[in-house]
């Protein structure tokens, strides 16, 4: 079990991120050699497609894929984001992204694939409309937090944003007459909040901090039985359970599974930790069990991880030791 | 930060350096396991240069083999350093190119800390978050002025 199905080779530095197409049928990961790899099965091996060499000037931190799968969008410390057109065989990058003053951290599309957004270390959050003809147009620039802002959201079916900081906090958003705005801070971490990651449901956010805990989130809408407060009539979002005492370093990492509902981890102790709900755990108060730890997955920090979104217990990571590894853990659901 | 008019610490207080280390009978026997030690790690970064004065941050104290705690079976080194003044505005920087020094030198396996000594600067904590944030520090180490000033204090004497 605690072996990697296959260890994927090829980055000549830090591997900062790795994300699924929508189909799950290709692998994209990225680092400081500021390349962009696609991976994809061929047998029973998975095999490196392309490398898209010269992706950006400096580190590339983060890949996301296009809910159609058409487009890949990659955000990188050169302060750019660049679209690229994955239709044919020949990725081609067809758009390039400027405003950020410096680093963009993260990337992510909305459900529709109508939105994006993107955030940065100058401390803003932005929120671009996909146009026809591949436009993008800035509609919202958010400087919400205080400090560099790490992982950027969108929830799995609404138009709800959630962005996550090194000032500790995490800031939901959503779209009012035409501008994006704030409707929830969640505070409760005591340092930088490094990744986000909804349930399918997206009534929960999962968040992973320096703080070495993991917290989830819920959801209450105005009207909830439970009797929670909704200021403004809008909805509140609680942490109902927080994980400490299981992660021995920074969390850098978390990815809620869609298929299987398991909550997959990287840390910087090197270690990849799968945690599921207890069965009989109640709704606001929920239990979550650690069911697995893979204490040497890496040979160095893990940086990312990510479900596949169609094989269930597929399992994709990647660390500073340069390498991309791939995990089965379809048996321990 | 360089080119500064003023110095922030006209007259720092100038430490005695410690003698070299002495070597064991097994010091060059490949058979016997050498674990590293805090006067490793200590000889690691005793000769980096301050970015203010022609010292280095032994001579300043700034860094102090007490100072340095290694676990080699456990991976993990943490190094506390001591800036001369609590309002150092160069206090990142020294611990940037601490951090840089011992990102170039020790083995992969191991976790390095790089912090302030508690309560020895004004931004003890600000400065202590930003060195152990690795993206940052990543980002930091791309930029390429930042970085010639950080080689200056790893390599004074101009050796590349």
């Amino acid at each position: 079990m605690a072996t990697a199905l296959e260890t994927l080779t090829g980055h000549k530095d830090r591997v900062w991120n790795v994300s699924w197409n929508p189909q799950g049928t290709i692998l994209t990961s990225c680092g400081s050699d500021r390349s962009i790899r696609l991976w994809a099965k061929e047998g029973d091996t998975w095999i490196n497609k392309n490398v898209l060499s010269e992706a950006h000037t400096r580190t590339v931190r983060c890949v996301a894929w296009s809910p159609c799968g058409r487009n890949m969008a990659s955000a990188s410390f050169d302060a750019t984001v660049n679209i690229w057109d994955c239709k044919a065989n020949e990725i081609e990058c067809i758009a390039t992204l400027e405003g950020h003053e410096n680093e963009v951290k993260c990337v992510a599309w909305s459900a529709s694939g109508s939105l994006l957004a993107t955030c940065s270390r100058d401390k803003s959050v932005w929120v671009w409309e996909v146009g026809d003809d591949d436009e993008y147009e800035c509609s919202s620039v958010l400087p919400s937090h205080t400090q560099d802002v790490k992982k950027v959201v969108f929830h799995p079916n609404a138009d709800i944003l959630a962005s996550a900081s090194y000032d500790n906090c995490i800031k939901l958003y959503k779209e009012d007459a035409d501008d994006w705005s704030v409707f929830c801070t969640l505070n409760g971490h005591e340092s930088t909040v490094w990744s986000l990651a909804f349930d399918a449901s997206g009534h929960r956010l999962a968040s992973c901090s320096d703080d070495n805990t993991v917290k989830i989130w819920q959801e209450y809408k105005p009207g909830n039985t439970e009797g929670i407060a909704t200021p403004n009539n809008e909805p509140v979002w609680k942490c109902v359970c927080t994980l400490s005492g299981y992660h021995n370093r920074t969390i850098y990492d978390i990815d809620w599974c869609h298929l299987s509902g398991a909550i997959a981890t990287s840390c910087g102790d090197d270690a990849i930790r799968i945690f599921k709900e207890h069965p009989n755990s109640e709704k606001n108060a929920p239990v979550f069990d650690l069911i697995l730890t893979i204490p040497q997955a890496h040979s160095e920090d893990v940086n990312s991880v990510s479900w596949n979104p169609a094989v269930i217990g597929l399992l994709a990571s990647s660390s500073d030791d340069g390498t991309v590894k791939l995990w089965d853990f379809s048996k321990i659901f | 930060m360089v080119g500064k008019e003023r110095l922030e610490n006209v007259n720092p207080q100038v430490f005695t350096k410690a003698s070299q280390r002495v070597e064991s009978s097994t010091d060059w026997d490949d058979e016997v396991y050498d674990p590293f030690d805090a006067r490793e790690v200590f000889d690691l970064v005793r000769n980096i240069r301050d970015p203010e004065h022609p010292l280095t941050l032994e001579e300043l104290n700034v860094v102090e083999e007490c100072q340095c705690d290694v676990n080699d079976a456990e991976n993990s080194v943490m190094l506390h350093f001591t800036p001369t003044i609590p309002h150092c505005s160069m206090a990142s920087l020294i611990g940037l190119s601490i951090r840089l020094k011992l990102l170039q030198t020790l083995p992969t396996r191991f976790k390095v800390d790089v912090r302030i000594s508690p309560g020895t600067h004004a931004s003890e904590h600000a400065i202590n978050k930003q060195l152990n944030d690795k993206e940052r520090v990543a980002a930091a180490l791309e930029n390429p002025h930042l970085l010639e000033v950080i080689n200056k204090c790893l390599n004074p004497r101009g050796q590349k």
